[in-house]
């Protein structure tokens, strides 16, 4: 890094606010990373305006912490200044890193979401059928509003990018990892995830395994006792931990929770859905196909639990539509 | 860079009829790393392959694609002409523009297309292909058989004859199965029990032959020419050192039970042997219904017993056995008895199955060999009720091959011992065996009547005064074109033959699979009707379809005889393209254990991943596919090599 303190932006797209909450639970490491950083830029904690950014030289930031998706034209935008603000680009958290929840919404395009949220639901009153738009005349001058995409991407279908901390949001550990590596440069090659483990969530969870795993039936959390002890998987949970990058320490398995797949795909995995349904599929036990097709059907959101934070950058792509957000 | 040849071949005008052969070659010199590429009319031809061979040496191939039928046909020798030329034979790739295409399209145009694609993605697999070694390891010089009817007996005593080491489990007291069960046996009516009892003599004293019976194979573990067997020998309370088999504890035993071997129409006794002639002759005490054990009091048979054989601490005992094939010989068994009920079974007593009736006709049975109804009167007619479940949609489809003639059998027998109107209802008369056609013109004229249509079912409902008091066969004659009723007496069904219940249990067990109808799946319909789909486990007898004595024999002797050229060969190579796990990679998540159909993957406890065995792995790819962490790498098939050929589909 270069000499003096590091200069650090962090920044939030479609996201949560959880991730930027997540670099305050080091707690008093915050300290340690005041004392190594100059926070540049972080919107949650501070005012800043465009031009402030826009006003840097290219490359005077030396990592940003970029977390959220990129949902819509503002958020690309910033994503490509940053970009060109930046000498490390880090997608912080699973939606930036994976597309995350909200890239659950690529089940659908613009038009449908509009036509839900504008029109349809339970708590929607516009019997004008107003709809947002991205620029509009007042006398006291042009407003613009950012212009919703058709699809959800996560950072480096955007920009590219030089690292990935995971998960939903990271650890106060993987952000600590992260960080020290960031701060001592200590650096994996880019294109890396950094701050979690190479093995899966059940390298790290204590829960007994049976010699064989074979699952009856599929089940949601609150509808079985769970045993405290036994694989959550081989009790019918969807747990996500054997397709699921480490490095979270096990949280959800530990209390009683199956693994929702938030630090994402495992570093070989070409697609974690897929990954994780052929898991479950193969344990289910069935004698034939006809019972293997019912229990499968019975299983609860299935692209929800599969590919809950992981939908943008699977391979079930829809052709893309909306205007080209790489530049 | 890879140097690499592309074959295609005309397969005559198998595939150049269809397509445009010089263009898939000329396309094909092309693409990058392509450095020669032609058509030949018959690749697989010694000319063919000299052709491969020699392109090899002279152009430095280090990757050959044969572009012509499918891998299972002549992969092996396009492997062999690599390996002959100094190119290991898995830097060669198939690509199959026969079955593929050629035979199933029939524009030329859009076939040489499809062609083309088919051979640029083997070629991009081609590229990625890594080099695998083929390896050999030695064979246990032993056989297990499983079974101990017929066919395990068959196939014991062909290799024990010559010279290999068996053993032989059987779950039952006493070997000898259900043919021991038979009276007489058709088209010869030689009694069963005269041809058997010396084979299964011969088996307990052959000195190449363990015995276990009263035990059951509990776990199969390792891979073709080294499998490790574990068997659970039960607890007999019986010492076999001591023991004479003189029979006087089963004389004194107090407690009668149902006889299994009599299909409950017989007793027998809670210490018991299955039948007189069993072997071994020395009985076990069933711990379920003796009297000792259920209320801790009686010990007659102690009591009487002079060597002091009984011993009640006797304990189940797990038996550990080395072998390097298995015959599996388990038999079959009858459809289930609730089946029968529209035909009377279980409602009224004098409607039986087949093998009832064999004991009820066996001198050694609980009538003493005569045939009576229940109420001890002899019947004035009896009806034989053919397909009673076979070649029946609501049960099962397969004909069960031997009804027909043991229904012939039974006709001859009633009416040599009875002078009753026999009746046989059948569907179409199957008399194919050696002497069966003559059996049945026989009878034809011994005055069996013989009714075309199957019985619909059997009432004790009269309609008429001839039939108050009696059981009636309702059928449609199908040459009179009518229903008719036919009272008789005493009606015997022959009831389908059907797996053994637990055969989807058995097959798990020893890697086999199961065919639709749920009978052991053999390696190939036509050439290897003995073999499974675990190399080394061996099919015999009516566990892979329903067959008579001679067929059954004869598969025995056929699964004996190919489990021998195995074992005396001493060496067997293994399959090179397997999976291998990654430790670094693997988690411990054990999924692929239940994925793997072979039983190959185990885990290590001590470094909790899991580690597949390359003797046992057939290199299928569940476990590959099934991998969450994607620690496991399919060798020729790897996750690089398969994306590259779809990418080359679709460029």
């Amino acid at each position: 890094m270069a000499e003096g303190k590091l200069q650090l932006a962090m920044y939030w797209a479609a996201s949560c606010g959880g991730c930027d909450v997540a670099v305050l639970d080091v707690n008093e490491k915050i300290l340690d990373i005041a004392a190594a950083a100059d926070i540049r830029l972080w919107p949650i904690a501070m005012d800043f305006k465009y031009h402030d950014v826009e006003g840097w030289q290219d490359g005077e930031i030396d990592v940003c912490l970029f977390n959220g998706a990129v949902r819509n034209s503002e958020q690309a935008y910033l994503a490509r200044l940053l970009r060109r603000k930046s000498r490390v680009m880090v997608a912080f958290g699973a939606c930036a890193s994976f597309g995350g929840i909200p890239g659950l919404a690529n089940l659908h395009d613009r038009e449908s979401i509009f036509q839900a949220v504008y029109g349809y639901t339970a708590s929607t009153h516009n019997p004008e059928g107003t709809r947002p738009q991205t620029r509009l005349e007042v006398p006291e001058g042009t407003l613009t509003l950012p212009d919703f995409f058709d699809d959800v991407f996560a950072l480096h279908q955007v920009v590219p990018v030089e690292y990935f901390v995971p998960g939903c949001p990271p650890t106060p550990k993987t952000i600590m990892t992260a960080i020290e590596a960031i701060v001592t440069g200590n650096l994996p090659p880019p294109g890396s995830v950094v701050g979690a483990s190479t093995q899966s969530v059940c390298e790290e969870c204590q829960r007994e395994k049976s010699e064989k795993p074979v699952v009856a039936e599929y089940h949601r959390p609150q509808e079985v006792r769970v045993d405290p002890k036994r694989c959550l998987l081989e009790q019918g949970l969807t747990c996500m931990g054997s397709a699921t990058r480490g490095g979270c320490g096990a949280l959800c398995p530990a209390v009683n929770m199956p693994c929702r797949g938030c630090y994402g795909p495992m570093p070989r995995s070409l697609d974690m859905g897929a990954d994780a349904l052929a898991a479950m599929t193969t344990i289910l036990e069935a004698a034939d196909e006809e019972t293997a097709r019912n229990k499968t059907g019975r299983l609860a959101d299935p692209l929800g639990t599969f590919y809950r934070f992981t939908l943008p950058v699977s391979m079930l792509r829809r052709a893309p539509k909306g205007p080209a957000v790489h530049s | 860079m890879a140097r690499i040849g592309v074959f295609v071949c005309h397969c005559g005008t198998n595939i150049a009829g269809v397509v445009d052969v010089a263009r898939v070659a000329e396309a094909a010199r092309g693409w990058p790393d392509v450095v020669f590429a032609t058509d030949y009319k018959f690749m697989c031809s010694d000319p063919g392959q000299a052709l491969v061979k020699d392109t090899i040496v002279r152009e430095n191939l280090d990757r050959v694609v044969v572009a012509a039928c499918s891998p299972r046909m002549h992969e092996p020798t396009f492997r062999k002409a690599c390996a002959m030329a100094g190119l290991n034979p898995f830097l060669f790739e198939m690509a199959n523009i026969r079955e593929h295409c050629s035979w199933v399209h029939e524009d030329r145009e859009e076939a040489t297309r499809k062609a083309i694609d088919l051979t640029r993605a083997a070629v991009a697999k081609a590229r990625l292909l890594e080099p695998l070694q083929s390896r050999t390891v030695p064979v246990t010089q032993k056989v297990l058989v499983v079974g101990g009817g017929v066919a395990g007996i068959q196939a014991a005593l062909d290799m024990a004859n010559a010279g290999l080491k068996v053993v032989m489990v059987e779950r039952r007291q006493s070997i000898g199965g259900r043919m021991a069960q038979l009276d007489k046996t058709f088209p010869t009516l030689d009694c069963s029990a005269c041809i058997l009892t010396p084979k299964m003599v011969q088996v307990a004293q052959h000195p190449n032959i363990t015995l276990h019976t009263y035990s059951e194979v509990e776990q199969v573990r390792g891979f073709v020419g080294n499998f490790s067997v574990t068997i659970r020998r039960k607890a007999r309370f019986v010492r076999e050192d001591v023991c004479t088999a003189c029979g006087v504890c089963i004389e004194k035993c107090p407690k009668k039970v149902d006889s299994e071997f009599e299909e409950g129409l017989g007793k027998r006794k809670a210490i018991y042997r299955d039948f007189p002639q069993a072997v071994p002759g020395r009985p076990v005490i069933d711990r379920e219904h003796c009297t000792y054990f259920q209320n801790g009091k009686c010990r007659i048979c102690e009591k009487f017993c002079e060597p002091g054989a009984i011993f009640w601490d006797d304990q189940d005992a797990l038996i550990e056995e080395q072998v390097g094939a298995i015959v599996v010989a388990t038999g079959y068994d009858l459809l289930e008895p609730d089946r029968l009920r529209p035909w009377g079974y279980g409602r009224y007593p004098d409607v039986m199955t087949g093998i009832e009736f064999e004991r009820i006709n066996n001198a050694t049975g609980p009538t003493g060999g005569r045939i009576v109804c229940k109420d001890g009167r002899e019947p004035q007619a009896v009806a034989i009720l053919h397909c009673i479940g076979s070649r029946d949609r609501n049960h099962r489809h397969y004909c069960s091959r031997v009804c027909c003639m043991y229904a012939l059998k039974f006709a001859h027998l009633i009416r040599e011992k009875t002078t009753a109107t026999v009746y046989n209802f059948y569907i179409d008369m199957r008399a194919f065996g050696k002497g069966y056609e003559e059996f049945y013109d026989r009878l034809l004229h011994e005055g069996v009547k013989f009714i075309r249509g199957k019985a619909a079912c059997v009432t004790d409902e009269a309609m008429t005064p001839e039939e108050q008091g009696r059981l009636v066969v309702v059928a449609e004659a199908t040459t009179l074109g009518e229903v008719i009723r036919v009272p008789v007496d005493m009606v015997i069904l022959a009831s389908a033959i059907t797996p053994q219940r637990d055969a989807p249990e058995v097959a798990r067990r020893f890697g086999m699979g199961l065919s639709p109808d749920q009978f052991f799946l053999e390696k190939h319909p036509k050439l290897e009707p003995f073999g499974t789909a675990t190399d080394g486990v061996f099919l015999a007898g009516a566990c892979q379809s329903p067959k008579d004595i001679p067929d059954t024999v004869a598969h025995a002797a056929a699964a004996a005889s190919t489990a021998m050229s195995l074992v005396f060969r001493g060496i067997v190579e293994v399959e090179a393209q397997t999976a291998e796990v990654d430790a670094e990679a693997c988690s411990g998540c054990k999924v692929c254990q239940d994925a793997c159909p072979y039983g190959a993957i185990s885990f290590l406890a001590d470094r909790k991943v899991a580690e597949v065995n390359g003797g046992l792995c057939k290199g299928c790819g569940t476990c590959v596919a099934t991998c969450p962490s994607g620690a496991i790498r399919g060798k020729g098939f790897t996750d690089a090599q398969v994306l590259s050929q779809i990418d080359a589909l679709f460029a």
